[in-house]
């Protein structure tokens, strides 16, 4: 090991592939990072970068987002394009499915077009070989002259091949596959004869380029010669020494005109290069994947019956919802109480502590009452719901059952003229709506994303599913946890109703279009890694968003105390004085001026809104402990709540303006501030209006 | 129950001859070549992405439940498509190519 008294040389390698083949996994296993994994197409939307160590060298792992083709047709598969042909990776790292390795080859190939620094990863060999597939892994480094290694991601001991490989291609002297693997498909390897005509003015133009230039002369000569917009740009932008004198402008456009005079188009060329390379891909995979099992797909085809069958489908996806929330309530009560009781605990040994200290009685109660009680509230009534929910929705991610969702739902949302993929997006939003805005760009369309990022906010988030499950709980549910659990379906369900609702309303006013078109992959169903999953998801997405919760519950409680306890000239507390100029306005929609007051202050996290409303109105009264479902009703009720005021609570709650996380997010993403304020105006309508209509028809019916 | 008959017709459609048919209307279970993509733009770059091109081998495997989309089984990956893309997706059924082993 001689390299090691040398310095160790660092290299930028990018991970590539097509969706959902295991690229995070990959990513994890080699960096040890805790990049989030699912099993569905487009789950890695922004590239997260990764440090790992060889024997040899230290590395740069870039993971990028799948994609199908370095034609870029989405935000996302640009991302990836302009990484591997400008980033400056010294590698790239292109991740197959063995289960599928055909469809895979292609982009290997794009990839082999642009770079001859790449080695092949056939992840998944273990799925593959339960499934009778084998894989000559050495015909096909063979065929492809680059390495070659198969592995199985979640098995780490596996990725030492692909280290190994890496280290020899980039300290070693493996690197000069210089064959110019254009010829062989253009002629040798697939029959299909090239026209002369392309032969020649790609010869013309790859010339104006070095020929050890990455992407390839031959790459760049025939992507300008397509003429795609951006990637010319980009091309320009890459190489501005090859386009300084105009030359090669001009000769670009005189070329595509020559071949456009012979009837051979944009379209024409792009077909040729796509056809080109599924002919190799097809021939490489006969020559290289052993006996394939033609049942392979029986079991899918089986479930898939089930989850995507005509009369099943949406029972079971009801049912699935439902069980899921049922294990968050149910086993959520016992840990919660005990956490509050714990809290109630602190809170009376750190009241005493400031008693004896002799500490002045504001201080007590800003530190004690403000934000001590608001933190303990939130931790013991969100932690153990979300330690159950995310681990169980990370499962669902895994096995393949969201892109199912998706599929179900399409057409509803094809009727509203938006895209199924809208479904996957409100899947993540029930975990945290910011999310569901990022998730948003796997949706090709401009127009149908930002009808996908307006209506995220539609679907709880865990911030609001506590308060929704309190409230069913103290006011409608008598102990079960049934009625909560059937609550909270209905909620999504209206959640759902308000969102293809405001989709079809914006698609005919301000988003007006029709329907793009819509491929979906449904990944094969897999069998989620149970103990990782659960380990991961409670680290990683558990105590995030807590973390984000406590951070602002603590000093928000501070200064609720505060409004709560500083009396004006007029005697009334600050927050008195501002829910009662509120309250006239709030009482039109069933609510009261304090309920209104806490959503606002409840802008940063909408995890503070249920103990803002109790600190509100227990403020000068005794104080309820936390968590004790008796005395909150008790409470509620001497401030004038009945069921009906609960009902408009919880529908204000699913709808009204997100969080500013949310908002923020939505500014980035759709980098327009109209857009942010369209993301709060249209679900606190829809909220405002579901509250008057539910607060009239009670007043009319007399209850 | 239905849906077994509607397969059984649609089979024996199948032996009739190589008339182009359109990809939307391959019920579950039936298999074709596709001969022709008459689309455009960005929309014909997807579908070759996704390894649709002439002559590749597809099988409906399945329809979602209402109908619109169906999913396909494309070069060992199952992928939905909408009856108004697959409306513009030619295909020959009728004869066994020699590549169906592999699908």
């Amino acid at each position: 090991m001689t390299a090691d008294e040398k310095v160790r040389p660092v290299f930028t390698v990018a991970l590539a592939g097509n969706p959902n083949v295991g690229k995070s996994t990959v990513f994890n296993a080699l960096t040890g990072m805790h990049q989030h994994t699912g099993n569905w197409a487009g789950k890695t939307v922004s590239g997260a970068r990764g440090e790992f160590s060889t024997a040899k060298a230290d590395y740069v792992l870039v993971d990028l987002p799948g994609t199908y083709s370095l034609l870029a047709h989405s935000a996302e598969e640009e991302v990836a394009r302009d990484f591997i042909c400008f980033g400056g990776a010294d590698a790239a790292v292109a991740v197959c499915d063995a289960t599928c390795l055909e469809r895979n080859l292609d982009l290997v190939l794009q990839i082999r077009e642009i770079t001859p620094s790449l080695v092949v990863c056939v992840n998944l060999m273990d799925e593959a070989k339960s499934r009778g597939i084998n894989i000559d892994t050495a015909e096909l480094s063979r065929r492809l002259g680059v390495p070659v290694v198969g592995v199985t991601a979640h098995k780490k001991k596996t990725l030492r091949s692909l280290c190994d490989a890496l280290d020899t291609l980039l300290t070693g002297k493996g690197k000069s596959h210089s064959d110019n693997f254009y010829d062989q498909d253009g002629t040798a390897e697939n029959g299909s004869v090239v026209p002369a005509q392309i032969r020649d003015a790609v010869g013309e133009i790859s010339g104006f380029f070095r020929s050890d230039v990455i992407p390839s002369p031959d790459w760049l000569a025939r992507r300008l010669l397509e003429g795609d917009e951006s990637l010319t740009r980009s091309i320009k932008e890459n190489f501005p020494d090859s386009f300084a004198d105009g030359r090669l402008e001009k000769i670009c456009v005189e070329s595509r005109k020559k071949l456009a005079d012979l009837g051979i188009g944009r379209s024409e060329l792009e077909d040729a290069s796509a056809t080109a390379h599924l002919r190799t891909a097809s021939s490489l995979a006969s020559a290289v994947v052993g006996t394939q099992d033609d049942d392979k797909c029986g079991r899918d085809r089986k479930i898939d019956r089930i989850l995507t069958g005509k009369v099943t489908a949406f029972p079971v996806m009801l049912l699935l919802l439902a069980l899921i929330f049922w294990l968050s309530v149910e086993g959520a009560n016992y840990p919660s109480e005990l956490l509050s009781r714990g809290f109630g605990w602190i809170c009376g040994v750190l009241g005493n502590m400031f008693d004896r200290l002799g500490a002045p009685l504001w201080l007590r109660g800003v530190v004690v009452d403000g934000a001590v009680r608001v933190l303990g509230w939130v931790i013991s009534v969100m932690l153990p719901p979300m330690a159950i929910f995310f681990p169980l929705f990370t499962l669902l991610e895994d096995s393949g059952y969201l892109p199912r969702i998706a599929y179900n739902l399409d057409r509803p949302f094809c009727c509203c003229r938006a895209c199924g993929k809208q479904a996957l997006t409100m899947c993540m939003g029930l975990g945290c709506n910011a999310v569901g805005v990022t998730g948003c760009r796997i949706i090709d369309s401009e127009r149908e994303r930002k009808l996908a990022v307006l209506t995220n906010s539609f679907m709880p988030c865990n911030g609001r599913f506590p308060t929704m499950i309190a409230l069913v709980g103290i006011f409608f549910a008598g102990g079960s946890t049934v009625i909560p659990v059937l609550s909270l379906v209905a909620v999504i369900v209206v959640g759902v109703g308000f969102t293809l609702l405001s989709t079809k309303i914006l698609s005919s006013t301000l988003l007006r279009g029709e329907p793009s078109s819509f491929t979906l992959e449904l990944p094969p169903y897999r069998k989620p890694q149970i103990g990782r999953v659960i380990v991961r998801s409670v680290l990683d997405r558990t105590l995030f968003v807590l973390g984000r919760a406590a951070a602002v519950a603590a000093p928000a409680g501070v200064i609720i105390w505060i409004a709560a306890n500083v009396t004006l000239g007029n005697g009334l507390t600050v927050l008195a004085a501002v829910s009662d100029f509120l309250d006239p306005a709030a009482r039109i929609f069933g609510i009261d001026g304090v309920i209104l007051t806490a959503f606002i202050l409840g802008l940063p996290a909408n995890e503070i809104v249920l103990p803002i409303i109790l600190m509100a109105y227990s403020c000068g009264g005794s104080l309820v402990e936390m968590g004790e479902l008796a005395g909150m009703r008790t409470l509620l009720e001497a401030n004038g709540w009945t069921g009906v005021t609960a009902i408009c609570v919880i529908l204000f709650s699913l709808m009204h303006w997100p969080c500013s996380t949310t908002l923020l997010t939505v500014k980035k993403e759709t980098d327009s501030r109209k857009m942010m304020l369209l993301a709060a105006v249209i679900p606190t309508a829809a909220g405002l209006a579901a509250c008057f209509l539910v607060n009239a028809a009670a007043y009319l019916f007399g209850i | 129950m239905r849906k077994k008959e509607t397969e059984k017709t649609e089979y024996s459609e199948e032996h009739i001859g190589e008339s182009l048919r359109k990809l939307c209307s391959l019920s579950v279970g039936e298999r074709a070549t596709v001969a022709r993509l008459r689309h455009h733009g960005g929309m014909r770059r997807r579908l070759l992405d996704i390894g649709l091109s002439e002559g590749t081998e597809v099988r409906c495997v399945g329809k979602s439940p209402c109908g619109d989309p169906a999913a396909y089984l494309i070069r060992g990956a199952v992928i939905a498509i909408r009856k108004t893309d697959g409306a513009l997706i030619d295909c020959v059924c009728g004869y066994e190519t020699a590549e169906d082993g592999k699908l």
